[in-house]
């Protein structure tokens, strides 16, 4: 895993770069939590075939 | 916010190429599946939510009342009413595609965000193990506590179940880390225990394993989830290195450089 030491935005200050990359991290789960985690039912529906398919929690 | 840009642009592509694959995946492994438990489902008495207390199936003599079903009355509910719905066809086809999509995306943000605290993933073949790692924590080790389940088959509480997903995939994903990048044994030592204690803790069990479902559809089905995932995850992890090996290659300030 060495190879790569080329980072992306290395010139970034690294408080700003460490608040970027978890800003990107939760913006991940928040869309994973809303298409695959809501309970709101027309959500649910829309994405049943896919929540099962991903074996998240469903029903 | 350059580099936040940057992580986006590419986790969209990469999203997007594993999405459309794990779509089409999906389309011929489990989505067949799932139609076929679907028959099961109507059979025994419409969708069933929440504790799908599939014993309370009216349809089949063989597990009357007697089967210790508490209370099969509360979960009747009839002529529930469930929402919105896609019509079935190409409209739910369509709507699982942008939901593959749309969570593509979210677990490429994951998953190059995570990569970069690491130094990034440099190449596909880098992206492979990064796959096999994002694979570990949000298909295999939730899946050993959780396992893929079909329409009308039993399950705890919804709720409960998700808490416990996202903590072992948390759980599982620090722990590998920590196998990782730390050269220290008690570290190594902790990673394990990390991985272990979830399922130690125990998912959300349902009462009653009882179901319409036949269990060879359902063994087809957990093999057929894991599977496509494997891929899916494989893809998604080699996509990112290739999009992000790419701008490192041609680009020497990256982070002022493209999108």
């Amino acid at each position: 895993m060495n190879t790569a030491s080329v980072s992306l935005g290395a010139s970034v200050s690294s408080q700003s770069r460490f608040t970027q990359l978890v800003l990107s991290a939760f913006l991940g789960i928040f869309v994973i939590g809303v298409v695959g985690f809501s309970h709101i039912e027309a959500v649910h529906n829309a994405a049943h075939d896919y929540r099962h398919s991903m074996a998240f929690p469903c029903h | 916010m350059n580099l936040f840009r940057n992580v986006v642009f590419i986790a969209a592509i990469a999203g997007l190429v594993a999405g459309v694959v794990l779509a089409c995946m999906q389309a011929f492994a489990t989505v067949p599946l799932i139609l076929k438990a679907e028959v099961y489902e109507q059979a025994g008495g419409g969708h069933q939510h929440e504790y799908a207390a599939a014993p309370a199936a009216n349809a089949t003599d063989t597990n009357a009342m007697s089967s210790a079903a508490p209370a099969p009355a509360e979960a009747a509910a009839p002529a529930e009413d469930e929402g919105w719905a896609p019509a079935d066809g190409f409209e739910r086809f369509a709507f699982s595609v942008l939901a593959n999509i749309v969570t593509g995306i979210g677990f490429a943000l994951v998953l190059v965000a995570v990569s970069e605290f690491a130094g990034g993933i440099g190449n596909w073949r880098q992206g492979v193990f990064w796959g096999l790692a994002g694979f570990a924590a949000f298909t295999l080790a939730p899946g050993l506590g959780l396992p893929p389940e079909l329409p009308a088959m039993p399950a705890a509480d919804l709720t409960e179940r998700q808490i416990w997903w996202w903590a072992t995939v948390a759980a599982t994903a620090a722990g590998l880390g920590l196998i990782a990048f730390r050269k220290s044994l008690p570290l190594a030592i902790l990673a394990v225990v990390l991985i272990v204690a979830p399922h130690i803790v125990g998912a959300p069990q349902p009462d009653s394993f009882e179901t319409p479902i036949p269990e060879g559809l359902h063994h087809q089905f957990v093999v057929a989830v894991t599977v496509t995932n494997l891929v899916f995850w494989l893809v998604l992890g080699a996509v990112v290195g290739v999009v992000r090996g790419r701008f490192t290659g041609t680009a020497t300030s990256l982070r002022d450089s493209f999108a």
